[in-house]
Formats: C-alpha cells, sequence, structure tokens
C-alpha cells in the first residue's frame, strides 16, 4: 500500500482528533502513522457497500468482458494476470510466463495450493477448458483476442501452454488478460450449456471474496473466503454491491452512508463535482487508468458529403471541443490526439491534437469541397444519432448541432435508448453522424483497431461501421498485431495514429478518465490502474 | 357461491382484453428499433457478431415475429411466462420476487391516500368557506400539482440527508441480517418515503372528490330527515352522508389501481425499490418481451381484481346496486 507522506500524516490527524479523547492509544497509533512507515493499520472486519447504477444479466467475467461485471465479480473469479501498482502486468492465478522466440507458444506458470470457491483445487484444467470452451467461443472481445488460438496444453497441473497458429506479441496478451484472462471452474462449466448454466449468475471462483446471494434489483453479496490463497487477506469480512439506478438517490445514499463508494461515474457529474469539494469523500479517476474513454463522433462514409475527407475534416475544426469539456463535463477531460489515449505509455505517439477548433478553415473546406451555402446559409443537413453511454453523450448531441450550424450544416437529432440506437447505426447503417463513448481496453488491438479496421460484419456494434476503407490502415492494424517487438510495434501504432487522424473516419474527440466518489474510511482503495476492476484484497474500512 | 361465479364471469370478460393487449404490446416492441441482444451488447461494451448471432440463437430471436408470438401465447395457454432475458430464469419467478414490494407499496399507499383522503375532504366540506377548507384545498391543490419524482428527493433531501431520521432508499438494511418483527419495523420505515410519495398526488384526488361529494350529500333530503330527527352532527356524517359519499371514491379506487402501478416506475426508480414498476422500465430498456409480457398479464390481473373488489364492496355499501344485478 503506497500513500504518499502528507496523506498519511492528515490522515492521522484526523483520526486523532476523531477519538473521543487523546487516548493513549490513539496518540501511538498517530505517531506510528506520522513516523510515514504506513498509512494506518488496516483493520480485519467491516461492510464495504458500493452502489451500481445498473442491473447485470450475467455474472461471469470467463463470457462477459465489461467494466459492470467486473465491479462485481472480479472480487471473486481470479484472472490469469492483472496490472499491478505500476500498470505493469503482475501474475495472479498464473506466477510466471514465457512467450517462445517464435511468439506463437505462451507458456503459464500457473500457481499452486489455489481452491476453488467449493474446495475443488485449481489446476491447469481449468485454465485449458476456460480459454477453449469460454474465452474463445463466447468471450466479448475474447473471440477476437484468441481467434489463432489453437491448443491449450496441459503438461502437468500447474502449467498451461498456448498454441497460437500466428504469432501474437506477449504484452498484448498479458494486458489483455487483465480483462479477458478471467477463470471458470471446469468442473462446474463442463458438459453443461455453457450460456445456462447457474454459475453464470452465482459465481464460484478462487478470489478473496465468496459469493453469497444476488437479489434482482437489490443488491449482490460476498464475504470473505477464508481459505484465500493470499495469507491473511482479505481484511473485508463483506461487500455489498447495491443496484441504485436514480442517480440523485445514488448520491444520496453516499452522503448518508448507505454506500461508501461509487465507481465508474456512476453519479451524476454534477454530483460528482460537488462532492470533490466535500470533506467525507475523495472524488478522482486515480485507480480507473487503465480505462481510459473517448467521446466520439462516428461518420457515415456511404452519405456521399462525408464521403469526401474535406468534410469530415470540416466537421472536426468546427467543433470546440475544449469548450464542450470545460462548459458540458465540468473540465473533466482533455481533448484527444487520437484513438490511443495518453496513459497509455506504452503506445502513446505523443502527436498533439490533430483538428483546432476554427470555423474558418471549416467553412473554407466546406466550400472547397463544392458544398457552398444554399438557401437560408444551409450547406446540407445531417442525421445524428447519439448512442447513450452517459448523461454527457446527448449534451454533445446538441453541442454538435449547434457547431455544425454556425457553418451551414443542419443536424437533426435522433433519440433512441441505447438497443435502439446500436441497432440503427451498426445493424441498419440508417445514420449520417453518431456519437457515443469509445472505450480504450489497454492495447490498441483488444477493442481500438476494430473502429478502423475494414470488413467488419454488419451489426457488430463498436467496430468499423462507417463504410469506410483504407488499405494502408488495414495493412498497419494486422501488422501491429501480431509484431513481437514491443518497439516496432510501439511505432507502427505512430503511424497507425498518424493515418486514421489524417482520415478521420471516426473522431476521437475528448480522452477522459472514469471517476469514484469515495468515502475517506475506505483504504486501500484505488491502489491499482485498474482498481474499479480489481479484486479489493487489501481494502480495508475504518470501524 | 355468486361471488365466486361473478368472480369467474369477470375473469372470463376479461380474456380477450388480456389477449389483445398482450398481442398489441408484442407487436408494438417489435416496431421499436433493437432487440435484447441489441441491449446485451450495449451492456457488455461490445462483442462481435458471431457472439450476438449465437445469443440471438439462445433467446430465440432469430425467428420471425409471428412464430415468436404464436410461441410465446401457447406457452402462456399452459400458464408458462417464459425465461426471462435479463435475468436468465422464469418469467414468473423474477415477477413474484418482485410482485411484494409493489403490492406493499401500493397497499400502503392507497390506504393512507384513501383514508387521509377521506379524513381532509369531509373536514373541508363540514368547515366550507372557513380556514381549515382553505388550508386542506390549498395544500391539496399543491400535493395535486407537484411531480411525485420532486416530492420524493426533497423527502430524501430534509428526511435522510439533512436530519437522516429516514432511509434514502432501499427496502431494508442490506445484510443487517433483522429477522421478524425488526425486519418488519425496518421495512416500515423504508417505506414511509415512498409511500408519502406514491399517496400524495392521489390523496389530493381523493380529497377533492371527497368535499365535492359531502358537500352534494349534506344538501339532500334524507341528510335533513336525520337532522330533523333529531340526530346530532357525527350521527349523520358518519351513519347517513358518509357512506353515500363514500360511492364516487369507491369507483376512483378501482380506476387509479391501474395509475398507481404506472406512478410506482418513478417512486421505485427514485427510491431504488426493488418493484414491479422499476422491472417493468428495466425489461422495456433492455429489450425483454417475455418479461414486459409477463408483468402486463400480472398487472392487469391486479387490476381486474382491485376492480372485482370494488364492486363487491359497492355492493356492501349501497345495497341497491347488489340487488339491481
Amino acid at each position: 500500500m503506497i500513500i504518499d507522506r502528507r496523506d498519511a500524516l492528515k490522515r492521522a490527524g484526523l483520526l486523532a482528533l476523531g477519538t473521543a479523547a487523546w487516548s493513549p492509544a490513539a496518540l501511538t497509533r498517530a505517531l506510528a502513522q506520522g513516523s510515514g512507515t504506513s498509512a494506518g493499520t488496516p483493520r480485519r472486519g467491516g461492510v464495504l457497500t458500493v452502489q451500481l447504477n445498473g442491473e447485470q444479466r450475467v455474472l461471469n467475467p470467463a463470457i462477459r468482458a465489461s467494466t459492470g461485471v467486473y465491479v462485481i465479480t472480479s472480487k471473486i473469479v481470479e484472472p490469469l494476470v492483472d496490472l499491478d501498482q505500476d500498470g505493469k502486468p503482475a501474475g495472479v492465478l498464473a506466477t510466471s510466463w514465457e512467450a517462445a522466440p517464435d511468439g506463437k507458444t505462451v507458456t503459464f506458470t500457473l500457481r499452486q495450493g489455489v481452491t476453488w470457491h467449493d474446495g475443488k483445487p485449481f489446476t491447469s484444467a481449468d485454465v485449458q477448458y476456460t480459454a477453449m470452451e469460454l474465452w474463445k467461443k463466447y468471450l466479448n472481445y475474447g473471440t477476437q483476442l484468441q481467434l489463432y488460438l489453437d491448443a491449450v496444453d496441459t503438461p502437468d497441473p500447474h502449467t498451461a501452454v498456448f498454441r497460437y497458429s500466428r504469432p501474437i506479441p506477449l504484452n498484448l496478451l498479458l494486458r489483455a488478460l487483465c480483462d479477458l484472462g478471467y477463470v471458470a471452474p471446469r468442473h462446474v462449466f463442463e458438459g453443461t450449456n455453457v450460456l445456462e448454466n447457474p454459475a453464470n449468475t452465482a459465481p464460484i471462483g478462487t478470489g478473496p471474496f465468496k459469493f453469497v446471494s444476488y437479489e434482482r434489483g437489490q443488491h449482490v453479496i460476498a464475504e470473505r473466503n477464508q481459505n484465500y490463497w493470499r495469507e491473511g487477506f482479505p481484511y473485508l469480512d463483506r461487500i455489498v454491491w447495491r443496484f441504485i439506478t436514480d442517480k440523485a438517490a445514488a448520491s444520496a445514499a453516499l452522503e448518508t452512508g448507505q454506500v461508501q463508494l461509487s465507481t465508474y461515474n456512476a453519479l451524476a457529474l454534477a454530483d460528482l463535482d460537488r462532492l470533490k469539494s466535500d470533506k467525507r469523500f475523495t472524488v478522482s479517476s486515480k485507480g480507473l487508468e487503465a480505462n481510459a474513454f473517448n467521446n466520439t463522433l462516428e461518420f457515415n462514409t456511404r452519405r456521399k458529403e462525408l464521403a469526401d475527407v474535406r468534410v469530415r475534416r470540416a466537421i472536426a475544426h468546427a467543433i470546440d471541443v475544449p469548450f464542450f469539456i470545460e462548459n458540458f463535463i465540468y473540465g473533466l477531460g482533455k481533448p484527444a490526439t487520437g484513438p490511443i489515449p495518453s496513459s497509455s505509455t506504452a503506445f502513446y505517439p505523443d502527436n498533439p491534437a490533430p483538428y483546432a477548433f476554427d470555423p474558418k478553415k471549416a467553412a473554407a473546406l466546406l466550400d472547397e469541397a463544392g458544398f457552398k451555402r444554399g438557401a437560408g446559409g444551409t450547406r446540407f443537413s445531417l442525421k445524428l444519432v447519439p448512442i447513450m453511454n452517459g448523461e454527457d453523450v446527448p449534451l454533445l448531441a446538441t453541442f454538435i448541432q449547434q457547431s455544425l450550424q454556425a457553418v451551414g450544416i443542419k443536424v437533426d437529432i435522433v433519440n433512441l435508448d441505447t438497443a435502439g440506437a446500436l441497432s440503427t447505426v451498426y445493424r441498419d447503417w440508417n445514420f449520417d453522424l453518431a456519437t457515443g463513448w469509445h472505450q480504450y481496453r489497454g492495447d490498441p488491438a483488444v477493442s481500438t483497431t476494430v473502429w478502423y479496421r475494414s470488413g467488419s460484419p454488419k451489426g457488430a456494434p463498436w467496430t468499423n461501421q462507417y463504410g469506410w476503407q483504407s488499405d494502408l490502415v488495414d495493412r498497419l492494424t494486422d501488422e501491429a498485431a501480431s509484431e513481437l517487438d514491443p518497439e516496432k510495434r510501439k511505432a507502427l501504432y505512430a503511424q497507425w495514429v498518424k493515418a486514421v487522424n489524417d482520415e478521420i473516419p471516426v473522431w476521437m474527440m475528448t480522452e477522459r478518465t472514469f471517476l469514484s466518489a469515495t468515502s475517506k474510511r475506505v483504504h486501500g482503495d484505488h491502489n491499482t490502474p485498474r482498481w474499479g476492476s480489481g479484486d479489493w484484497h487489501d481494502a480495508w474500512i475504518e470501524a | 357461491m355468486t361471488i365466486l361465479l361473478l368472480a369467474l364471469r369477470r375473469l372470463a370478460a376479461s380474456l380477450p382484453t388480456l389477449l389483445v393487449i398482450l398481442a398489441g404490446l408484442f407487436l408494438l416492441l417489435q416496431l421499436a428499433p433493437g432487440d435484447t441482444v441489441d441491449a446485451l451488447m450495449a451492456q457488455m461494451g461490445g462483442g462481435d457478431p458471431a457472439t450476438a448471432e449465437e445469443l440471438r440463437r439462445y433467446y430465440g430471436l432469430d425467428l420471425p415475429a409471428a412464430a415468436q408470438l404464436a410461441r410465446y401465447l401457447w406457452r402462456l395457454v399452459q400458464l408458462d411466462l417464459g425465461q426471462s432475458a435479463i435475468y436468465g430464469k422464469p418469467v414468473a419467478t423474477v415477477i413474484a420476487e418482485r410482485l411484494p414490494v409493489t403490492l406493499m407499496l401500493m397497499g400502503a399507499s392507497l390506504t393512507l391516500a384513501f383514508a387521509g383522503g377521506t379524513c381532509l375532504g369531509v373536514l373541508a366540506a363540514r368547515r366550507i368557506g372557513q380556514w381549515p377548507d382553505t388550508l386542506i384545498s390549498t395544500l391539496g391543490l399543491m400535493f395535486y400539482a407537484t411531480p411525485s419524482f420532486w416530492f420524493g428527493l426533497m423527502g430524501i433531501v430534509l428526511f435522510a440527508i439533512h436530519l437522516g431520521w429516514l432511509p434514502a432508499g432501499g427496502i431494508e438494511e442490506v445484510g443487517a441480517g433483522y429477522t421478524g418483527v425488526t425486519r418488519l419495523l425496518d421495512i416500515a420505515r423504508h417505506l414511509v418515503l415512498p409511500t408519502l410519495t406514491l399517496a400524495l398526488v392521489f390523496l389530493a384526488t381523493y380529497l377533492r372528490i371527497m368535499r365535492a361529494s359531502m358537500l352534494e350529500v349534506m344538501n339532500l333530503d334524507y341528510v335533513r330527515t336525520a337532522r330533523a330527527k333529531g340526530l346530532g352532527e357525527t350521527g349523520v356524517i358518519v351513519r347517513h352522508a358518509l357512506r353515500n359519499a363514500l360511492l364516487p371514491m369507491v369507483t376512483l379506487v378501482g380506476l387509479q389501481a391501474g395509475t398507481m402501478l404506472g406512478g410506482s416506475v418513478v417512486v421505485e426508480s427514485v427510491f431504488a425499490l426493488p418493484g414491479l414498476g422499476r422491472l417493468a422500465y428495466e425489461s422495456v430498456v433492455q429489450r425483454d418481451l417475455n418479461t414486459l409480457l409477463g408483468i402486463v398479464f400480472v398487472s392487469a390481473l391486479l387490476v381486474i381484481t382491485v376492480n372485482f373488489v370494488v364492486d363487491l364492496i359497492y355492493g356492501r355499501l349501497d345495497p341497491r346496486i347488489a340487488a339491481g344485478r
């Protein structure tokens, strides 16, 4: 647990003041903390209550990759690897790994002495089964990641050898496995209909907490795993996840102490902004850096005006992104410089933001493309479909509408709920512009390049459904996905970013991280870059 | 025996209506863009078309709409509400889990609205034109005009956040492990704010109806007769006026049972209550057709039941109605 010294001192002072009298015990404790060696002695016991804004259909991270699933299940089910405090892959169920020089074989050494919550031992057979039957067949993005996985060999119970038909960069695999590498128990799933298995909603894992109950619409409860392989962990007795969908009600629950944590922007931005100045809470994106996301503007290039790159560029120049960030989302973000966020240091090419706000240039580009202002000052009109991921999406849609009005493009907003918007945009292609979110998952190859690679089948959401195709981008995408040398890979992605920024079939407008609001009673929190999806074995709560 | 027969006749008469409602809703939902797999994909944050196709097959969405409807109705005949796509459990189970909360909320609200509305209405009618009447009527107007979610939120701000008297949401203290009477009291405490929120609008309606109805009845001949024969004022109101004035109120209860189910969506959202209203909303957003149809089916049964009970109460209140049948 690393907490800086000033924080420790402050916390010690608060603790000491909080105790009714300056009891000797409190004094010693305060002094001990003041020395800067540790930030308070973790307390065993207590219940951490977490607010969630949506119900989950499935609580099995081996077949559903989404932060909504991880925020519950990653405490119960464990992945092969996770990120450590510095954002580097660290072993969880795997202790070490080694890639063959040709990049086609990756050998994982598995942790010994780990048991499932039902008492059965964890072995390489579980990894083999999960990889071949769950990740490769059902896991969203996992099917893509493991497309070239031929087999998983199990020479002994603690070794799993992944064999690929095409080289896979070790770093890509490790980073992807943080999200797409949760292991399910073979003995529970084998021989059953995977999608109908009751363990999908009553997960059995190896994690620090054991699943207790899932009351629909109310809560999920997990309690301490007494036989957890990390000796002496976890600290908490229980974790309770409560479903509170109304954002105002959720912040009320936080303020009355009914819940102590709300993560992944589950509160209204206005409330998060307000709670920042409330001494009882910490509002921060620390611990969620690994889940950067962008506000997107997606162009349907089947539309003749939008097929012209000058028009797409003109639209980008016409929208004042910094203004949107400052005034609509409380300054919580910055203009993106491309599809790879700056937090992804292994790949970020450190280029400037490509399209500065310049309405004059926008107008000139539109004129140049041959779309002169007609009667009433309008050049042409477009249909914009917002894909409602967050409360900022409809705001951005309106902002886009007004910004484009100024350069003579009339925008009609078509409001649909998420399911409706997804099928309209990705299945029916019935849109000109779409705006929503893109989430970055640690490596560009996992879920970012599919936004640009041509050849997405009709109906796959959040892929290249814009009718846009570039040989250069396709080639770079494929090469980078199987390039083994990290330096060369980074260089390929730099070229790739340049190419897609130039052509902008999709414009990543902002670069943002999610926010958590956490009660200051919670400690050991947000200490890894994907803490929201972490196992919380070392989290504790003040009495 | 006659009651049972009446009940069965009522139910038989409602069956065609129920069928039309279900088929209509089914077809309406076909018009909404997106299906349950789209909603699922949204929740997952994307995925591959192969997975999507597999899921569509799994949920039976690859069949034509007519086949899906026929399949649904055939299952319904066998009293099988199908499988919920959101929860992966039988719809009947999911609804059974949610129904008690909604019934409690509706029962408490209806009782409060009815009792409160009656008392205040009588009081206002008795003091017509005086300050209690003005006060009650103004309050009634305010309750009627204010949206219930706002009441709810303000209730939370005042009673939960500032005063800390009542919980901000939920149906009971999670993980506290209360049992027996303690648990009941805990649930009652959690229901105070939601009940008030849902009841106030209805209370305002009842109050106004009761006031008008009392004023009308108080001028009728039999009330004058009662007074003339020397009955005290309380006796006149309770034994003669109230009974007749209650008739329009009872009609309203039957009508509003359905409205209340709708209103509970908002209240259940604001207070994070796991009720039927929220479930209905969730199923629309997630395109969970089976669950939604199941809820409509159960709600329709509920409304039919309430109206049936109202009919029975009619007979009790005014023997002429029962005799007329």
